[in-house]
């Protein structure tokens, strides 16, 4: 089966700086991949050169012939000048949507948010309207970075039971970027172990054993170490120009 | 004698060709914080202005050309990411020094240089109504084409671009827009205060909108009230028209802002 997207030996610059180097990945029908790497490892700069935002220095992305992406950012800034409530956010920019509003708003668990303005939307409200416009078009691949970000526990969890949900009954794929590794293991299919190029893919479980992944994340169990590691390990990685293959950390 | 003939009807229909257009236009220069771009481009309309005496073509050609442009520079410059206060400032005054030294060369400007610079609405001719309508109505007409994409582009490129749009196409779109709303508004309220135009009746509509479509209605019924009250005040208290209509739209920017304190 032809995959949703895929990148070849992707390479990325950003101000003058290799940010992405040979990256190859792809995602497929149906499939939830997740990819995770230290702050700086060019997560975000990846999925933004999957759907076209940035240029490719080298390598190509294809798609799928009219594949409908929906996106869900890590951050949307909106200007205190611009006023936009969640009603007409969620229009914005088509006008022959395939999923009414307040369906998709159910399905985000935003429900009644329509009349509100969208700078008085909390942290979660915020990421759960995002999502919800990113379910309009119904998408055959959604493209999340970071979504679970401003969500309590159960709000997070219940965020990954509705792409589970969404994987099952339309056969969304899904490509995401997250911090949460003890969910992220759980809620995968594949996992891409990113920093600047793939370390290593594969199965969760494959990837948790893996010697490149516990260099960055960690030697310890897959769980509440690699997670401690990786929320401490920020400044170090910030600095790497070139970063470090994980092998000489260990 | 048609109603054309009065002087005053014709300004004031010129006036309220150019405050349509204006105001929609201003509200995307307030959500993208684009006034020192308007300037920038509204100054280098001037150069246009010059140039356009000193080689026997149409004024408007000329001023729409420098504004294209300036502002085409400006975008390229602010690619890779959003240029600086002091560019645009450089940009900008750069811009409007160079455009009065070369107005104080050409002969035919220098006379009219204050028309230019403060606009000239009351000698408005008939030809020049038409050409000013045809370019409020080309702004009007582009911005409505690409109202969502341009509102979805400034939401945020990336969102835009996941949705299929081109984020550089939009704000080639936006640029274009500003260019022919500059080129037919000097001769309104000239090349100093196109942006004050711009800028004040879409903030004065800010704090009553909830939707950006509210806002731009809402900004174009302040601005044809400013063109069409300022114009009546200038009469009465025999002052330059555009400075006029522009502070009746501060104060009205100045009430609603009083008005939603309260």
């Amino acid at each position: 089966m032809t995959p949703l997207i895929r990148a070849e030996g992707l390479c990325v610059t950003l101000d003058g700086r290799d940010v992405l180097r040979d990256v190859s990945m792809e995602v497929a029908r149906g499939e939830v991949v997740t990819i995770v790497g230290p702050n700086g490892s060019g997560k975000s700069t990846l999925l933004r050169a999957l759907l076209g935002a940035l240029p490719a220095k080298a390598g190509r992305v294809t798609r799928a012939p009219d594949l409908r992406i929906g996106y869900v950012p890590q951050k949307v800034h909106i200007d205190s000048a611009l006023p936009m409530t969640v009603a007409r956010f969620l229009d914005l920019p088509r006008i022959n949507h395939s999923i009414p509003r307040d369906e998709v708003l159910e399905q985000a668990g935003a429900t009644g948010l329509e009349g509100k303005q969208m700078a008085e939307l909390s942290g979660g409200q915020f990421q759960r309207v995002l999502m919800a416009r990113a379910l309009r078009t119904r998408p055959d691949l959604l493209v999340l970075d970071e979504p679970t970000q401003g969500l309590d526990q159960p709000g997070s969890a219940a965020f990954y039971r509705r792409i589970d949900a969404l994987r099952q009954s339309l056969g969304t794929g899904v490509l995401m970027v997250s911090h949460e590794l003890h969910v992220v293991m759980a809620a995968s299919d594949r996992v891409i172990c990113l920093n600047g190029h793939v370390c290593c893919a594969g199965a969760p479980a494959q990837v948790a054993s893996a010697p490149e992944y516990r260099a960055l994340f960690g030697t310890g169990t897959q769980g509440a170490l690699a997670l401690y590691r990786h929320e401490h390990d920020h400044s170090h990685h910030h600095h790497g120009q070139d970063h470090d293959h994980p092998h000489e950390h260990v | 004698m048609s109603m054309f003939d009065d002087f005053f009807v014709r300004a004031t229909l010129a006036g309220i060709g150019v405050a349509l257009a204006a105001a929609p236009l201003g509200c995307f220069v307030v959500w993208r914080r684009m006034a020192y771009f308007g300037d920038a481009t509204a100054y280098a309309s001037l150069l246009g202005v010059a140039l356009a005496l000193a080689t026997d073509v149409p004024v408007f050609i000329g001023a729409i050309i420098a504004a294209i442009a300036m502002a085409a520079t400006v975008a390229l410059l602010s690619e890779r990411r959003v240029p600086g206060d002091t560019l645009l400032g450089v940009l900008a005054h750069g811009a409007l020094a160079l455009g009065l030294m070369a107005a104080s060369l050409v002969p035919g400007v220098r006379v009219d240089l204050s028309s230019y610079l403060f606009g000239d609405i009351l000698a408005v001719g008939l030809t020049d109504l038409l050409v000013i309508w045809s370019g409020a109505a080309l702004t009007l007409a582009l911005l409505t084409w690409r109202w969502s994409r341009l509102l979805t582009v400034t939401l945020s490129p990336d969102l835009a671009q996941a949705d299929g749009l081109s984020p550089p196409r939009e704000s080639l779109g936006m640029i274009l827009a500003l260019a022919c709303l500059v080129a037919v508004a000097i001769k309104v309220v000239g090349v100093l205060l196109i942006v004050a135009l711009l800028l004040i009746p879409a903030a004065a509509a800010r704090p009553f909108s909830r939707t950006p479509e509210h806002m731009a209605v809402l900004a174009a019924v302040i601005a044809v009230a400013s063109a069409v009250v300022g114009l009546r005040l200038s009469l009465v208290l025999d002052t330059p028209p555009g400075p006029s209509i522009v502070c009746v739209s501060g104060a009205a920017f100045l009430i609603g802002r009083m008005i939603r304190r309260a």
